[in-house]
């Protein structure tokens, strides 16, 4: 997609300097023609990458049993065709979803997303915020001026938790690996579950009227309103680009991990291997993956070997999503950042709901027996 | 001219942190132009929720992101003019 950044850095300079009114208050910049240009080469871009797709499958085989020559009955025959196929599927599947949801993220700024949620009654903010938190930027190291911005903005305290919940744990990586690694179907009850929790936890922890365990000096903080220009065209699609580059670059040991765990399981290892202590029989097995999971920290990526192993070897799909979501929604090091302006009180009931919330998700699926239904 | 990095300590700030200073190096100006601030309030008084950000001359150029040297070079030459 190279040739989508085939501007020189004369002319970009030229436009910039051109465009420094920013007076078009949040309007899309960019001409008629710029845009047929990006829409153009985006659609060429998407016709090669759902050709190459469909090609793996038969590549994989190709590569496995006939260039290699190995037996497709043999347990090393079909890991490592299983390998060949997933490996690059997934990486493909990534860098779609991520180019996607980057260009969509330029539309959705912190701020725009205050504006949205501010004076917003519960229930419906709530609702507004969890879906808000998924595609509005975010990093856990901007947190404390995020909280600060959107509660002394008028964004009721509840609201802001159920985005400050969404934001990490509904994040595009962690479907994309479970839809290329499990099925859509798996990524999909993932998404709505973590939605559901951060709405949920959102909202109890509004109606708990806990404003008075925020550090007070959270609402003397004077906030300054920032007079940004709306993105170009060009910019929208760079912001993608890089985030391709970044999240793949960060990703890739964690992705190739898990499908060779993923690719011994399927070859080797016999099934029902953790059934007995992690399945869905064993009623201990989700609060131990949720206490488990919170002193670990980690991302959605590192996280995927891990549910991959744990899944293949029989564990109950309630229990291994719990151990997902509660090391990723619930970490230690997000606790010390947000301990800045939330009172020690407010912290752990912020942690219990929300660690609840997981434990309920991980029960509803093991009693429902959901992962019979949606693990193929 | 008062350039300003506003992080609170990630990587990412420290990379927008360099970065800039290169590009004021590069415009000919002396890359101690540009100033680190990690005080909470003064990034929430210039309405910043995502840091990094950059600052020039009080106007906010960038926020959640560390732009290239190409950029943050232009926006160096606009505001000296």
């Amino acid at each position: 997609m190279s040739d989508l950044a085939a501007a020189t850095p004369r002319e970009e300079i030229l436009r910039l300097a051109g465009a420094s009114g920013g007076d078009d208050g949040g309007r899309i910049r960019g001409s008629g023609a710029t845009i047929a240009r990006y829409g153009g080469g985006l659609l060429v871009g998407l016709a090669l990458w759902a050709l190459l797709y469909r090609l793996l499958d038969p590549a994989s085989r190709w590569l496995s049993f006939t260039a290699l020559s190995l037996d497709p009955g043999s347990a090393l025959g079909s890991a490592v065709q299983f390998f060949l196929y997933d490996a690059p599927k997934v990486f493909m599947l990534l860098v779609l979803v991520v180019f996607a949801v980057s260009i969509v993220r330029t539309f959705f700024t912190p701020e725009r997303t205050r504006a949205m949620l501010a004076g917003r009654r519960e229930a419906v903010g709530n609702v507004l915020a969890g879906g808000l938190g998924i595609v509005t930027p975010f990093c856990s190291c901007s947190a404390v001026p995020l909280f600060i911005g959107f509660v002394t903005a008028g964004v009721p305290l509840g609201v802001t938790f159920s985005f400050l919940i969404s934001a990490p744990l509904v994040n595009e990586v962690a479907v994309v690996l479970l839809w290329g690694l499990f099925g859509w179907r798996v990524a999909l009850l993932y998404l709505a579950t973590g939605l559901a929790i951060a709405i949920g936890a959102g909202w109890v922890l509004g109606r708990l009227g806990l404003e008075r365990h925020v550090e007070p000096w959270v609402y003397a903080v004077t906030v300054g309103d920032a007079q940004l220009q709306a993105p170009s065209w060009r910019e929208r699609v760079g912001a993608g680009r890089t985030a391709v580059r970044e999240v793949v670059g960060k990703v890739w040991p964690y992705l190739l991990g898990g499908i060779a765990v993923g690719a011994l399981i399927h070859g080797y290892v016999p099934e029902g291997f953790l059934a007995s202590f992690m399945g869905r029989g064993a009623w201990w097995s989700v609060p131990l993956a949720v206490l488990l999971g919170v002193p670990m920290y980690a991302n959605a990526a590192g996280m995927i070997p891990v549910v991959e192993a744990l899944l293949g070897k029989g564990a109950a799909l309630g229990t291994a999503l719990a151990f997902m979501m509660a090391v990723i929604a619930l970490s230690l090091p997000e606790f010390v950042i947000l301990r800045k302006v939330l009172r020690p009180r407010l912290l752990a009931v912020f942690a219990g709901v929300v660690a609840s919330g997981i434990l309920i998700v991980g029960y509803l699926f093991n009693v429902l027996d959901i992962g019979r239904l949606v693990v193929s | 001219m008062e350039i300003k990095v506003l992080g609170t300590g990630c990587a990412k700030c420290e990379q927008l942190y360099e970065t800039t200073r290169a590009a004021v190096e590069q415009s000919g100006l002396d890359p101690g132009l540009v100033v680190k601030v990690a005080d909470i309030d003064e990034i929430l008084a210039h309405g910043v929720m995502m840091t990094p950000a950059l600052v020039i001359d009080g106007e906010v150029k960038s926020t959640g992101k560390v732009p290239d040297a190409a950029q943050i070079a232009a926006w160096v030459g606009e505001a000296a003019g």
